[in-house]
């Protein structure tokens, strides 16, 4: 066991850990916070995206360990983020949500993508978001989600 | 006045802001204060004895509180969905194990990676023996789970012309992107609570409670959130496995399934080997179909029985058939089991029956939606079971909506060619090639289950003063929308707008499971039946003239409203219904019978693009007209009509278990593909709804149907593009681009037992 100290959604947080754990699973096991998902805990799915100094990861692919000292931003983290909020709201609206399991992450990744670009194309949206999966909704829902909070977000 | 929210809305899911924070809790996001973790060893092959198991090693290794053998087992070492029992809860020293991933040992330590270094040091002894992985060899040696034949008509009448093909269905994975998951947490009286992400929570309950050899009530189960499920969570993975480490250590246990361990801890569906002949006159109507229906059971039951029993009942497809002989059966092997999977059996008959159809219209230079047309199914007639369709039965006006639906553009960015981002087609080289077909299925239990569903409702007045409502079932959400349905339905019958719907558990009556598209009919329906009981004694309080209720008041025979519903909420009101669907019969010796309570039909059509040379193809779109009866939530339903299809995009161009001596080889979502939002379709999607007879609201199921026949579709537009057979789902690019082609291994005459198979003559 070994101490790490991690700066998550901006609040430095420390824990013990075994060397090898990710940060996914230091995310969930040791602080609780787990909206970051375990889906395929290999770097398929983005069920685990977080940000990490602002970079779009799968937090099931990086180490705690090698974590420290860069900001790590998750879905809970969001709560407060105006990109994150529209996301949310057009989600549920628009009906991108059944499972809900792939949609922390989701949340994560469209806001990453409106961040930089609030009027994406379709092929834009497939591309941004083909690192999640999904496996209720056909993702056609969630493409319409991004259209709506890029619209709401001007 | 009306109370808005009720059926018929889009309104949004109640539990979606929870799930767009993180802040819902899933299977795998439990935790309690002292949880351990548990993990499973697990067979390496497909067939073994198991000499000795010796667990001392592992039991003294750091941080490891319990080690599980079938030797500490205190019930019944058997389980199955169905009896009886045959699947053991851990595979006992002296016994075989007879597919590669049957549970072994199971542990519980401090720490996953401690418990997964203990259960490497579990140190298994096997004798490996011979599997039997050939499913007609399997059935030549009477290694059969359940066999059945429909005869109807005289299946001889000669035809004037005859088509015969073969078809093979790939075994699909569920994949819900949950992985099996569940918390159990001992009670100070000797009893156990566990949190799982399951599909029935009473079905568990009855398979726990005796393989932990507990009285009825020492187990409560909990549903905890479930992240998809799609058949996948029918059978039992976690659940008494870690009920027994919680009551061996005394502390809470947690468990979940990697990726890895998902693919051999879960049942898939059936591959399928099928031999059709299909006769029809010169005009196009059908004279016969005969059908040899071959599923790979894999080494256990599960739901093989029904699943059987489905691709028969529906296996020469949704049209007036006048003679029919099919035989439908599942081998018994040592791959891992398989059992249900959305559509059931229905999904792999359709390829061939539709593959069928085709065949014949081409032989016959009929258009392929004027032969289904000609065939097509009309309410009154009856089923190859001899079963009448008493109900909707709009094939031919699905058919005609779908046909009708606008076609996508041809693609005019690189990066919607076949290939995608890795894009190697060249825009010159892709052809388009566009296919039809039609599919249906039966809803909720059939063949004679007493098939029913509780609920409980309760009215009050709230802190605020207002009425406020609760309904309590035990019926799993696993993503579906049922906690909408319930809420909408609720909001209906009471006409109060402030419904809650509690978690479920099994402190409430039987729900039956989250499959077959049953919930909406059997728990909806129970939810309306109670309330409209309390709504009942609502109007019994506030006497004559009350009529109705609606937005939270009681209202006069005019609808003017009267008084607040909460004024008669002195006293809460709480019923409870439990609502049964009519019952069915069995099938008898000729596979003849009433089995069904109802059908769901759906036809699609599929658009693809495809470069022949480099052997890619892109789905670009899929159009569907679908018998839903009546929407409930019409934005759910096209939620469900897409993600349907998604699965259907899967099973026809991409998804396969590789087996290979009866190992996964491609146990992760690296080497097991599922579409991706780039590999996703335009859906364009008609809803047909004419009301269900019996159903609540007129509401049939919407689950099953998208896949259906989606890839029946898909695989037939594939073949308009190429030219090539295809005869085979998913669709490898090597068939594509024509380097290789699906030829059966058996021959087997259509509408007998491969029992009676012989090898094909060596191709010269």
């Amino acid at each position: 066991m070994t101490q790490l100290r991690l700066t998550v959604n901006g609040a430095e947080r420390e824990s013990e850990a075994w060397p090898g754990e990710s940060l996914l699973y230091f995310l969930r096991e040791r602080l609780g916070l787990f909206g970051s998902k375990n889906a395929c805990e290999q770097g398929e799915c983005g069920s685990c995206s977080v940000f990490l100094d602002g970079e779009l990861v799968c937090s099931c692919l990086v180490l705690a360990a090698a974590a420290e000292g860069a900001e790590i931003v998750t879905v809970e983290g969001l709560e407060d983020d105006p990109v994150a909020a529209a996301v949310r709201e057009a989600m549920v609206a628009a009906g991108g949500v059944q499972c809900g399991f792939c949609t922390p992450g989701f949340v994560v990744a469209m806001t990453g993508l409106l961040r930089s670009n609030r009027h994406p194309s379709d092929l834009e949206t497939r591309e941004a978001l083909s690192g999640n999966l999904c496996r209720c909704t056909g993702y056609v829902r969630i493409f319409e989600a991004v259209r709506q909070a890029g619209e709401a977000l001007g | 006045m009306r109370t808005r929210g009720g059926v018929g809305e889009s309104i949004p899911r109640p539990d979606g802001p929870d799930k767009v924070s993180g802040r819902f809790s899933f299977g795998s996001d439990l935790t309690a204060p002292g949880m351990l973790f548990g993990k499973t060893l697990r067979s390496p092959h497909a067939h073994a004895l198991i000499r000795s198991i010796d667990v001392e090693k592992a039991a003294g290794m750091p941080g490891v509180k319990a080690v599980l053998t079938a030797a500490d087992l205190p019930g019944e070492r058997l389980y199955s969905l169905h009896q009886p029992p045959d699947q053991p809860v851990l595979a006992a020293s002296g016994e075989e194990v007879r597919y590669a991933g049957e549970p072994v040992a199971i542990v519980a330590a401090e720490h996953p990676e401690q418990a997964r270094a203990a259960v490497q040091a579990i140190a298994v002894d096997y004798e490996v023996l011979e599997p039997l992985l050939d499913p007609v060899e399997a059935i030549r040696r009477g290694s059969v789970l359940r066999e059945l034949t429909i005869r109807s008509g005289e299946p001889d009448t000669p035809a004037d012309v005859v088509v015969d093909g073969y078809y093979e269905v790939g075994q699909q994975d569920q994949a819900p992107l949950g992985p099996e998951a569940g918390l159990a947490i001992p009670t100070p009286h000797g009893g156990i609570d566990l949190w799982v992400a399951t599909q029935a929570l009473h079905v568990d309950l009855e398979q726990v409670e005796a393989c932990l050899g507990m009285r009825a009530g020492a187990v409560r189960l909990h549903l905890g959130g479930v992240g998809g499920a799609f058949g996948a969570r029918e059978d039992l993975s976690i659940q008494v496995h870690a009920c027994l480490l919680a009551l061996r250590t005394g502390r809470p246990v947690k468990m979940w399934y990697g990726r890895e361990e998902s693919f051999t801890g879960h049942v898939h569906r059936h591959p399928a080997w099928m031999w059709y002949s299909t006769g029809a006159g010169r005009d196009g109507r059908l004279v016969f179909v005969k059908a040899t229906i071959l599923l790979d059971g894999g080494a256990y039951a599960s739901s093989s029985g029904a699943v059987v029993a489905n691709a028969a009942c529906f296996g020469a497809g949704p049209y007036r058939v006048p003679n029919a002989l099919v035989w439908s059966g599942a081998a018994r092997t040592n791959t891992v089991p398989n059992g249900a999977m959305r559509g059931f059996g229905a999904v792999q008959s359709c390829f061939a029956y539709e593959g069928q159809m085709d065949l014949l219209a081409a032989r016959l230079g009929l258009d392929p939606i004027e032969i289904r047309l000609k065939n097509a199914i009309r309410p009154g007639d009856r089923l190859i079971t001899g079963q009448a369709v008493t109900g909707a039965a709009p094939m031919a006006k699905l058919i005609d909506l779908c046909r009708e639906l606008p076609e996508p553009p041809t693609p005019a960015h690189p990066l919607a060619l076949p290939g995608g981002a890795g894009n190697v087609a060249s825009a010159a080289e892709v052809v388009r090639g566009t296919g039809f077909a039609v599919g249906f299925k039966n809803i909720a239990y059939s063949e004679g289950s007493d098939d029913y569903a509780t609920a409980r409702v309760r009215l009050q007045r709230g802190a605020d003063g207002e009425a406020f409502a609760q309904v309590k079932t035990a019926a799993a959400e696993v993503g579906q929308g049922l906690v909408t349905v319930c809420l909408q339905v609720a909001r209906t019958e009471l006409g109060v707008e402030a419904v809650e719907i509690e978690r479920a558990d099994t402190t409430v009556g039987n729900a039956g499971s989250s499959s077959a598209s049953r919930q909406t009919w059997m728990t909806g329906g129970a939810v309306r039946e109670a309330a409209r009981l309390v709504a009942a004694e609502v109007l019994k309080r506030a006497g004559p003239p009350a009529q109705a209720l609606a937005a939270g008041h009681v209202l006069d025979e005019e609808g003017a409203p009267l008084a607040p519903i909460a004024l008669f909420l002195d006293e809460p009101i709480e019923r409870e219904f439990e609502h049964h669907h009519r019952p069915t019969s069995g099938l008898d010796p000729a596979g003849q019978g009433d089995a069904h309570v109802s059908f769901m039909f759906v036809a699609h059509r599929a658009t693809v693009d495809v470069d022949p040379e480099a052997g890619l193809a892109r789905v670009a779109q899929v159009a569907t007209a679908q018998d839903v009866g009546r929407a409930i939530n019409p934005l759910q339903v096209h939620g469900q009509i897409e993600g349907g299809i998604a699965q259907g995009v899967g099973l026809a161009t991409m998804e396969e278990i590789k087996l290979k001596d009866g190992l996964i080889r491609n146990a992760s979502f690296t080497d097991y593909i599922i579409p991706t939002s780039l590999d996703m379709p335009e859906v364009a999607a008609v809803l047909v709804e004419e009301p269900e007879p019996d159903a609540p609201y007129g509401a049939k199921g919407v689950g099953e149907p998208p896949l259906i026949s989606s890839p029946a579709a898909i695989a037939a537009a594939l073949r308009a593009a190429t030219g090539r057979r295809l005869n085979r789902v998913p669709v490898s690019p090597d068939e594509l681009a024509g380097l290789t082609e699906c030829r059966p291994g058996w021959l087997v005459r259509p509408g007998r037992s491969p029992a009676e198979a012989v090898q094909p003559a060596p191709q010269g």
